[in-house]
């Protein structure tokens, strides 16, 4: 094991404000941020509908914002296989849905609140994450 | 009433926007950045585990001060599941998230959060992510959470 590009203070910060959002949610709103639950819910469910859009749009904005107030370019490195995509969506959507949560739903709003299911189910996706990285780095 | 149902609509809009800079400065858009997380037995970017002990300890605290609250600024109850079932669902559904997070880098937050950034491989995992959601409402397997 080598440690390369760790970033700390940026991840840190970061987080904090992620849990900044899912602090004022829970306290003005009653509910918890997981992000599958409220994209598949404004898909799926009527009940909360454009509360659940309006956070969705919130999240696209929130990158857009960061760029215009920075003047930062925001670089990412994401795979160009459209059949590799399409793969893992599928799975992520299909997962969460199965699994009741996400990073943000379990990771975050269930171990926040010491649930053991959030618990379990974080160590599982971690582990099948690690798993999936080490065999595709194999092949 | 109306007052809070209109309240509740621009808290969500603010939570997205907080949350969507968070995940751009915590560079957890960025697939490679997680994906450099996951690999534990090549060169490992611990990062991310940054961004979730962030993230728990503004928001662990709040949790347990305002459990105990009836209700929610604005709104009339809390609405959050309280299943604590440990069962093969919770299993094979998070293996599965695990395997796709693994394979492309992306999970739902930063997925969707890089729709920003108008390139057809995020909008090809969006619309994929979305067909699964719709899939699983269909088998009705869905576990509903949170």
């Amino acid at each position: 094991m080598n440690i390369i590009n760790f970033t700390p203070v940026s991840a840190f910060l970061g987080g904090s404000l992620i849990g900044l959002a899912v602090v004022i949610f829970f306290v003005f709103n009653g509910r918890l941020i997981g992000i599958s639950g409220i994209a598949s819910n404004f898909l799926n469910s009527k009940d909360n509908r454009f509360d659940n859009f309006l956070f969705l749009l919130g999240l696209i904005l929130g990158p857009i914002i960061y760029k215009v107030f920075t003047q930062q370019e925001i670089n990412i490195s994401i795979s160009n296989s459209f059949i590799l995509l399409a793969v893992a969506g599928l799975l992520v959507g299909v997962g969460t849905r199965i699994g009741g949560g996400c990073t943000s739903g379990h990771g975050i709003s269930g171990i926040g609140r010491f649930s053991l299911r959030s618990i379990v189910a974080t160590i599982t996706f971690m582990i099948i994450g690690i798993l999936t990285v080490w065999i595709k780095n194999l092949i | 009433m109306d007052k809070k149902f209109n309240m509740s609509k621009i808290v969500s809009l603010i939570c997205g926007i907080i949350f969507g800079i968070g995940l751009t400065i915590s560079q957890m858009i960025d697939p490679a950045k997680v994906l450099g997380f996951l690999n534990i037995f090549g060169d490992w970017d611990p990062s991310l585990a940054f961004v979730m002990i962030g993230a728990l300890i503004i928001s662990s605290p709040f949790f347990h001060l305002f459990k105990n609250n009836k209700k929610p600024i604005f709104a009339d109850s809390f609405s959050y599941s309280n299943n604590k079932e440990l069962n093969k669902k919770l299993i094979i559904g998070s293996s599965l998230f695990g395997a796709g997070w693994g394979l492309a880098g992306l999970c739902p937050g930063p997925a969707i959060a890089s729709l920003a950034l108008f390139n057809t491989s995020s909008i090809i995992f969006v619309i994929t992510m979305f067909v699964g959601f719709y899939l699983v409402k269909l088998s009705d397997l869905t576990t509903q959470a949170r």
